[in-house]
């Protein structure tokens, strides 16, 4: 067996630790050599902890099929799943590297491989929508550097969920949130300030509850945990039109870069404009795919989340009329993620519809007067006065 | 802003000249077309292209606020952000009252209060302020020729005695109400086109329009794919003089019968409703006429119902505020409420409406 050692000079402070990678495959297959790109705007802090997987990859061997697939693909949904249990043996299938065309320490692919994604996603936080169930199908939260579609019957609570989710990712970082600032695009005029003040005040009275020992005004730097400073921190634009919708969408670009902590953009609704005024039903699927690759490259290039609202709309399919989402077929592909919040019974529940890495699931949650949170028997909603 | 001309833009010269060449003269010509075929349209590269949408949408897009400026504006408008109804408990639920800049909608089986309710509406908004009034104009459109000035005034006369004795304060109150009957939804379109205008020169503080559902179906004879866009069109209108003028609108809708028992259903839903629906085979219920784009696009859903020999109002969507329904009755002084304090409405209840009159042919 030719065993094969490859030396690339690291960036990185660590040093020789990560220099050298080997593979040993089985016995059949040609051994692969290994080399380790190093992504100069990775910190220390995401580079995967070294010594005690390499040691175990040298056992374990996988079939053929992957080893031709090329770095820039993320890995297939069974995979990750496999890896979300984080066993030793399932981070070393995952460190199984491809071959890199080209050697120089700048990537000329542009491709990141399965390993260094894995451990970006790992350290990723998660924005909490305020109730625990929901967080729990959605694996901790909205994941950012995703697009996430939201859609309900009228009344349900999505433009409540959107709000809420405005003012969870401004939670300080002190305190378990991202610290970051909102885009609100409001298309239909739902947006009233006197509801986000109240869920503002929601928010700031849980984090004080959870952490009693905090005090108004923490360390230097850090938001003070009044109300208005939340509502300081979230970019309004009011919408009137499609034409509107779409520069809103392309002008994002600029103002992202000029506002770099923003981390997360909510359209509500993101169908309002395009099922009134478009005529041309071609055209408004290709607007509207330009629209959602536009939302995708911004997520991936700024690290947001991209969460879209939407309404339904109903299709006879199957003998019967049934409820779906708006804006057709092909729209349904473009999103990452999809959740639809529906009635059942009583209780107001959230389905996830579709994900690449989590399995559907309901949960149920409650509007109260604090804004989303968990159902409990004390939800009676404090009316605004 | 989509109707920007690119004229007003300062786009860099070669691009005005370009996009001006083309005959694409506002944001939204520019916008309406994915890149590629504006390249085609425009005959030059990628790059120019994007270039181009990336000026046109800086320049279009409506300028950002924060949520902090949007409260200070709404706190230095005082109590301009809400029209109080007097029926306290329904005050309360929502906020205050309807909501200023907001589509309001008022539905409900026929003969239950609607234009009743209407009618103390468009009073509070002539009255004068010191009264609880808007003082100003109030645009009432009336489809189905239920305005009554004579109830009106009765109405005004019990809810506000003291405003009503003064003499002259009554003509002047009713002066203020302008009330049209468009008999199409040509002439609505025509009166909505002029009202633009009217709302600016007159100082209208009030819109109401009683009923939207009669309109609609006066286009009955077209296709069905069609019928969609007169209610488009008009939807989007109201909900923009909504803003732009700072009123509250109010539109009146209807019901219709609908043969599915329990509503529809998402796909992931269907496989648990399939033993229950056996018997519901005749049963029909009532839901709002105008169909689910129309429930979207309204921010307030006052829901007008009777059953269990009262009738209700109930607050069915509202962005600040649970489900509550409120017992009422109409007297001679309008709609009044039997109770301020609201019953809490759950689940399918909050979008169902139920009419259980009484059968006068059964006794």
């Amino acid at each position: 067996m030719v065993v094969m050692v490859l030396f690339a000079i690291s960036a990185g402070p660590t040093g020789s630790s990560d220099l050298i990678f080997l593979l040993r495959t089985a016995p059949a297959l040609p051994p692969r050599l290994l080399i380790r790109r190093p992504v100069s705007r990775r910190s220390s802090a995401d580079r995967p902890r070294p010594a005690s997987h390499r040691s175990s990859s040298a056992g374990s061997a996988r079939s053929s099929g992957s080893c031709c697939s090329s770095s820039s693909a993320p890995p297939p949904p069974r995979r990750r799943r496999f890896l979300a249990g984080g066993s030793d043996a399932g981070r070393a299938v995952a460190t199984r590297r491809v071959l890199d065309m080209g050697a120089g320490e700048n990537n000329p692919l542009g491709a990141q491989n399965a390993w260094d994604m894995l451990s970006e996603e790992q350290s990723q936080k998660h924005i909490t929508t305020g109730s625990g169930d929901l967080n729990g199908i959605l694996g901790g939260g909205i994941h950012c550097k995703e697009v996430t579609e939201i859609g309900g019957v009228p009344g349900v609570g999505k433009t409540q969920l959107g709000i809420q989710l405005a003012i969870n990712v401004q939670i300080p970082v002190e305190y378990g949130g991202l610290g970051g600032k909102a885009v609100y695009i409001d298309t239909e005029g739902s947006f009233m300030v006197e509801r986000v003040y109240q869920i503002a005040e929601g928010c700031i009275s849980d984090i004080l509850e959870h952490f009693p020992h905090s005090h108004e005004k923490s360390s230097s730097g850090n938001k003070q945990l009044q109300p208005e400073h939340f509502l300081a921190d979230i970019y309004y634009f009011r919408i009137c039109s499609y034409a509107e919708q779409i520069a809103a969408i392309n002008y994002l670009e600029k103002f992202l870069g000029e506002h770099k902590d923003v981390r997360i953009v909510i359209i509500d609704s993101v169908t309002f404009h395009f099922r009134q005024d478009f005529d041309d039903l071609a055209l408004r699927t290709r607007v509207l795919s330009e629209l959602s690759l536009k939302l995708m490259k911004i997520a991936k290039a700024y690290n947001l989340a991209v969460v879209l609202l939407n309404q339904v709309t109903t299709k006879f399919t199957e003998g019967s009329f049934q409820l779906t989402l708006a804006l057709g077929d092909s729209w349904s592909h473009s999103c990452t993620n999809r959740v639809i919040l529906y009635w059942n019974g009583t209780e107001r529940y959230a389905y996830l519809d579709k994900s690449p890495s989590l399995p559907v699931a309901s949960a149920p949650y409650a509007v109260t007067g604090k804004g989303v949170r968990d159902v409990s028997s004390n939800h009676k909603r404090v009316r605004v006065t | 802003m989509a109707n920007m001309p690119v004229s007003e833009m300062r786009l860099p010269p070669h691009l005005a000249h370009l996009l001006a060449a083309r005959r694409l003269d506002t944001a939204k010509d520019v916008l309406s077309l994915p890149e590629v075929e504006l390249m085609a349209v425009l005959d030059a590269g990628l790059p120019t292209a994007r270039a181009a949408v990336a000026h046109v949408s800086e320049a279009a897009c409506p300028p950002c606020q924060t949520a902090l400026a949007l409260l200070e504006e709404r706190v230095r408008l005082g109590g301009g952000g809400r029209l109080a109804t007097t029926l306290c408990g329904l005050d309360e639920a929502l906020g205050g009252g309807i909501p200023v800049g907001k589509l309001t909608e008022v539905v409900g089986p026929s003969g239950i209060g609607k234009t009743q309710f209407c009618l103390k509406l468009a009073l509070l908004g002539a009255l004068p302020e010191y009264y609880g009034g808007l003082d100003g104009r109030v645009l009432y459109i009336d489809t189905e020729s239920k305005f009554s000035s004579r109830r009106m005034i009765e109405i005004g006369q019990k809810s506000f005695p003291q405003v009503f004795r003064q003499e002259g304060l009554a003509q002047k109150m009713a002066g203020r109400i302008l009330v049209t009957r468009p008999t199409s939804l040509t002439d609505f379109t025509k009166s909505l086109e002029q009202m633009k205008v009217t709302l600016l020169q007159h100082d209208v503080k009030l819109l109401i329009v009683d009923s939207m559902a009669a309109l609609m179906s006066l286009e009955n004879e077209r296709a069905t794919g069609f019928r969609q866009h007169p209610l488009r069109w008009t939807l989007s209108f109201l909900k923009s003089i909504a803003e732009f003028s700072r009123i509250p609108v109010v539109v009146t809708n209807q019901v219709r019968s609908q043969s599915n028992v329990d509503g529809y259903h998402f796909s992931f839903e269907v496989d648990k409703k399939d033993g229950n629906n056996c018997t519901g085979g005749f049963d029909s219920h009532l839901v709002a006429a105008l169909g689910i784009q129309w429930a979207h696009a309204v921010t307030v859903r006052l829901v007008f119902e009777s059953h269990s020999g009262h009738r209700f109002i109930k607050v069915a969507k509202s962005p600040m505020s649970p489900a509550v329904a409120f017992p009422f009755v109409v007297e001679t002084s309008g709609v009044t409420l039997l109770s301020d304090e609201g019953i809490d409405v759950t689940g399918p209840e909050i979008t169902s409406i139920r009419c259980q009159g009484k059968n006068v042919l059964a006794q």
